[in-house]
């Protein structure tokens, strides 16, 4: 299992309201705030954006007019691919789909001849959007309870006082809420946008039950505008803290999970009794850990090897909630079990490699050599074993999300099924499959334009739309530094 | 069992279902030693005896020359399990090696080497009460359930002694801890274990209660179900064993005494190195022993070991087993048991108890597994010398009727194995290679396309 989670270092904090590293973000439609720019000097500019951020309300009031994209292949995943299609949208929606669309006449019309259009990708499991040191609630240590609100465990911590049982909630955030923490002006925003992703289901990612996800579109825009969906679900992991900590291994992780499901189930009876007679009864304790789990619609679950997929399959079942599992390197050993359980499975793209600092000398297992030839290979077989799965980035850098996407192509899968799998697939794992992953009129106008197909790695990404505003991907400039970001979630060795 | 053979011969069966192992010297361990043959059927043993008939579609080893044996069991072992200890809390009962099984531990393949068919595999000894054990057949190549010795009685470890009250190891000796956990004495361990089972009770109480009001039709919600405690309350109501760890005189008393006061048995003490000092008491009491061969003095509190300890409990009326504690160990416990012929002169089945049908006794599968009998599991162990000696090898292991173990097949796909290897190493020598060179290519067309997202 891997330590606990760590923080990059701080990095020099950016003055305004915006990173330098924003440009125009919206390039078209209507005449609002970026047709300026042009004209404008950087510092009026930086004055225009904060005061149409403080109109924001106004700003988003106003809506596009309808954009056209014709001509183009559209990759539309709920249905058949349409070769010469257009798409409308209009008020951030997809208004309308087909090889003979009606353009109403205020329409913008774009001629995507040549381009192909998808639903915008979907990281299934991330941070982005996320402090990049996560938030502490204002929950300050009491004598009674030692445990940090957000527990982060680094040398300057103290460590956990021993002998402290489940009743003391360690390493648990559960009410967390990615939603309420979102800080649109993360550089990484911008970056995953560019690699043709309108969304990402962000978690808070440390401790045990690290707290509630949300699925995000990537507008960078108000925190609110952000959120399609919140709570996503309940971000676990099975890190163990040492043994000087309870729980301080695996099968002690694994049981504190089973007792605050077990008390779970108890507050809601203990909660449900009250309501009904509470003259004359014992009032129940509030367990904020408890209300953060029951809130939450799914909880997901680190599983990568075969051993610790069919272990968590079983442990979801046992615990009889709805689970969603990631990792997922070596299915392609348990495919059809992975199938059978219906448990859907998020496959981190971050494929196992050999360590930079590696020994050359040191002889490397056979069982490490197979994991890392054949972990692409898993999407392919949970494809053919008719599994439910979904991609996430899982600390690859957005820029590489298309070359890893290749190997497990390269490796079996097909591209239908791969598109799916960034799209639709995890739209319907997180419940939102009636709003985002396929181009379908009446849903959001998510949607990625390639000049080509997403699978060469020499077609470019020309837009983005993210409810209906069309975004052009940065051009890729040499890193200042750590452009990767602080660690993904989703690591589960 | 010629009307059984007739039967067998007029049902045309698919080739594997039935075995006979043929030639050997059987030690059957319970019902003495000959030469003759094993025929297994569906994974059980149907007959043992100098002459057994083979059905008609048999498959059949010849096993001349070759020493046939129970499985050898381990009732003290920690292979094949991912984590071992929570040891922060001195009660961690809640935890369990079901959760943890891995099956991917190459011990377990090591141990079937060495002839092991079943262990019991243990939470460790950091605190006086640990976590669920989980007895386990090394049926290597299947997964984390198909390991699991269905229908074995539950278990739960206990410990005593040094370990556990980690006196002198401040904030060192497991990891930063600020002070240390209680307890930090062997009186406090007995508080520890005492507290925790009234604590038990109570909890049982609780439930009974509840289920009282139940059978009134009063209206109640069920008490709030408390992992930690639920373990107890069954080794309170006999439906799970106890596998403490001990060493000394003093402290299997005092644990011997507490299992009085509340009603139980202790089913087994581990290591009790100690135990030829107290070995009327522990039979009086009739708690198993499984110990070591010839350990001693690698601490303070096995100073007193001695190797003739095995024997002397056995000499005693204890029924004693031998364990290995350790995967090395696991591999030959048949010399282990071998040791106790030389040091307290037990016969060759004695010895040959101490790994096999005693460990079964004394996990409650004795009707399973632990001797070559008619009914039971075909769990065996062939081996090309008498399984006694030290220059005993073993050849095969059967597990269920299947073959688990075979050093001639192990032997011959070693080429094909290093072959693959070398195969996946050269792949991603030359993907490397591959990739070394990309980077400039990749300058190359940045220059040429600026703005291109790759």
């Amino acid at each position: 299992m891997s330590p606990v989670r760590t923080v990059t270092e701080p990095r020099p904090s950016r003055s305004g309201v915006f990173p330098k590293a924003v440009k125009p973000l919206i390039t078209h439609p209507p005449a609002t705030q970026m047709y300026y720019h042009a004209s404008l000097s950087k510092r009026a500019m930086k004055h225009l954006i904060a005061m149409l951020l403080a109109a924001a309300s106004l700003t988003y009031a106003q809506a596009p007019g309808p954009i056209a994209l014709r001509g183009a292949r559209v990759v539309t995943v709920s249905g058949p691919v349409l070769e010469k299609g257009t798409v409308l949208l209009r008020n951030g929606l997809i208004e309308a789909v087909g090889e003979n669309v009606d353009l109403p006449k205020d329409a913008w019309v774009m001629d995507a001849q040549g381009a192909t259009v998808y639903p915008g990708l979907i990281d299934a499991l991330s941070t982005v959007g996320l402090p990049e040191t996560p938030a502490q609630p204002a929950t300050p240590r009491t004598e009674t309870s030692a445990t940090p609100a957000t527990p982060r465990f680094g040398a300057n911590e103290p460590a956990m006082p021993v002998q402290q049982g489940p009743e003391f909630r360690p390493f648990t955030t559960t009410w967390v809420r990615a939603a309420d923490l979102l800080n649109p002006a993360d550089r990484r925003v911008e970056e995953t946008r560019s690699a043709g992703f309108s969304s990402v289901v962000t978690f808070p990612s440390s401790g045990i039950f690290a707290g509630e996800g949300a699925f995000l579109n990537l507008s960078g825009e108000k925190q609110g505008r952000m959120v399609v969906t919140s709570p996503a679900g309940q971000y676990v992991t099975l890190t163990s803290h040492g043994f000087g900590t309870y729980p301080g291994s695996l099968m002690g992780v694994i049981a504190y999970i089973r007792q605050v499901s077990l008390d779970a189930d108890h507050y809601k009876l203990e909660l449900q009794a009250y309501a009904s007679h509470p003259v004359g009864q014992k009032r129940p304790n509030y367990d904020r850990a408890v209300e953060g789990l029951l809130e939450s619609p799914r909880l997901l679950l680190p599983a990568d090897d075969a051993k610790q997929l069919d272990r968590m399959i079983r442990f979801a079942a046992e615990l009889k909630r709805p689970a969603v599992l990631y990792g997922g390197h070596q299915a392609y050993k348990i495919a059809d079990r992975v199938a059978k359980s219906g448990v859907p499975l998020l496959i981190s793209l971050k494929w196992p490699e050999k360590p930079k600092d590696a020994d050359p000398d040191q002889e490397e297992s056979f069982r490490t050599l197979e994991l890392r030839d054949r972990a692409p290979s898993s999407p392919a077989a949970l494809e053919k074993a008719g599994a439910r799965f979904a991609f996430y980035s899982g600390g690859t850098a957005a820029k590489d999300v298309r070359k890893a996407l290749k190997r497990a192509v390269d490796a079996g899968l097909t591209e239908a099924a791969a598109v799916r799998a960034l799209t639709l697939s995890a739209a319907e794992i997180y419940g939102v499959a009636d709003r985002v992953g396929s181009i379908e009129p009446g849903k959001i106008a998510n949607l990625l334009v390639v000049k080509g197909s997403l699978f060469d790695e020499k077609a470019k990404i020309q837009y983005i739309f993210i409810d209906g505003a069309k975004y052009e991907p940065i051009p890729e400039t040499p890193p200042p530094g750590d452009r990767e970001g602080r660690a993904a979630p989703g690591g589960v060795e | 069992m010629n009307r059984l053979a007739l039967f067998l011969m007029a049902v045309p069966l698919a080739a594997g279902q039935t075995t006979v192992i043929r030639n050997a010297t059987v030690l059957t361990v319970t019902k003495g030693t000959f030469q003759g043959s094993i025929l297994i059927r569906d994974g059980k043993i149907v007959e043992a005896g100098e002459k057994v008939l083979v059905p008609d579609g048999a498959r059949v080893i010849d096993a001349g020359g070759q020493f046939v044996m129970p499985g050898i069991i381990d009732c003290h072992s920690h292979i094949a399990a991912d984590s071992i200890n929570e040891g922060a809390v001195a009660v961690s009962s809640m935890v369990g090696i079901e959760d943890v099984i891995n099956p991917d531990d190459i011990d377990i393949y090591r141990a079937l080497a060495g002839g092991v068919t079943t262990a019991n595999i243990l939470h460790g000894s950091a605190n006086p009460i640990g976590g669920k054990c989980q007895v386990m057949k090394m049926r290597w190549g299947k997964d984390a359930q198909g390991l699991i010795f269905e229908g074995a009685m539950p278990g739960i470890k206990f410990a005593l002694g040094e370990n556990v009250k980690r006196s002198g190891s401040p904030g060192n000796g497991f990891g930063a801890s600020p002070g240390l956990r209680y307890p930090a004495s062997r009186m406090g361990v007995e508080d520890v274990i005492r507290e925790a089972l009234t604590e038990a009770r109570a909890y049982q109480k609780e439930w009974r209660d509840y289920q009282a009001k139940l059978d009134r039709h009063e209206q109640a919600i069920p008490p709030r179900r408390d992992l930690k405690l639920e373990p107890l309350v069954e080794v309170l109501e006999g439906k799970r064993y106890v596998h403490a760890h001990c060493y000394r005189a003093d402290e299997i008393l005092m644990l011997l005494r507490v299992a009085d006061d509340f009603g139980f048995k202790i089913r087994t003490l581990q290591h009790v190195l100690e135990g030829y000092k107290v070995a009327k008491e522990i039979a009086a009491h009739g708690a198993g022993a499984s110990t070591f061969s010839d350990w001693w003095a690698y601490k303070a509190e096995a100073f007193d070991a001695i190797p003739y300890n095995a024997a002397i409990m056995v000499r005693k009326g204890v029924l004693v087993s031998l364990n290995s504690d350790s995967a090395e160990l696991m591999r030959h416990l048949n010399t282990e048991a071998a040791k106790a012929m030389k040091y307290g002169g037990l016969n060759e089945t004695e010895a040959l108890s101490l790994v096999t049908i005693n460990p079964a006794k004394q996990l409650g599968i004795e009707n399973r597994v632990g001797s070559i009998e008619p009914g039971k599991d075909a769990d065996l162990a062939v081996f090309d010398k008498h399984p006694l000696s030290n220059y005993a090898k073993v050849e095969k292991v059967f597990i269920d009727g299947e073959l688990y173990f075979d050093r001639e097949k192990d032997l011959e796909e070693r080429p094909g194995k290093e072959a693959r290897k070398k195969a996946l190493i050269d792949k991603q020598k030359a993907q490397e290679k591959k990739e070394r060179k990309k980077p400039e290519a990749t300058e190359d067309k940045k220059n040429e396309e600026p703005g291109g997202v790759r």
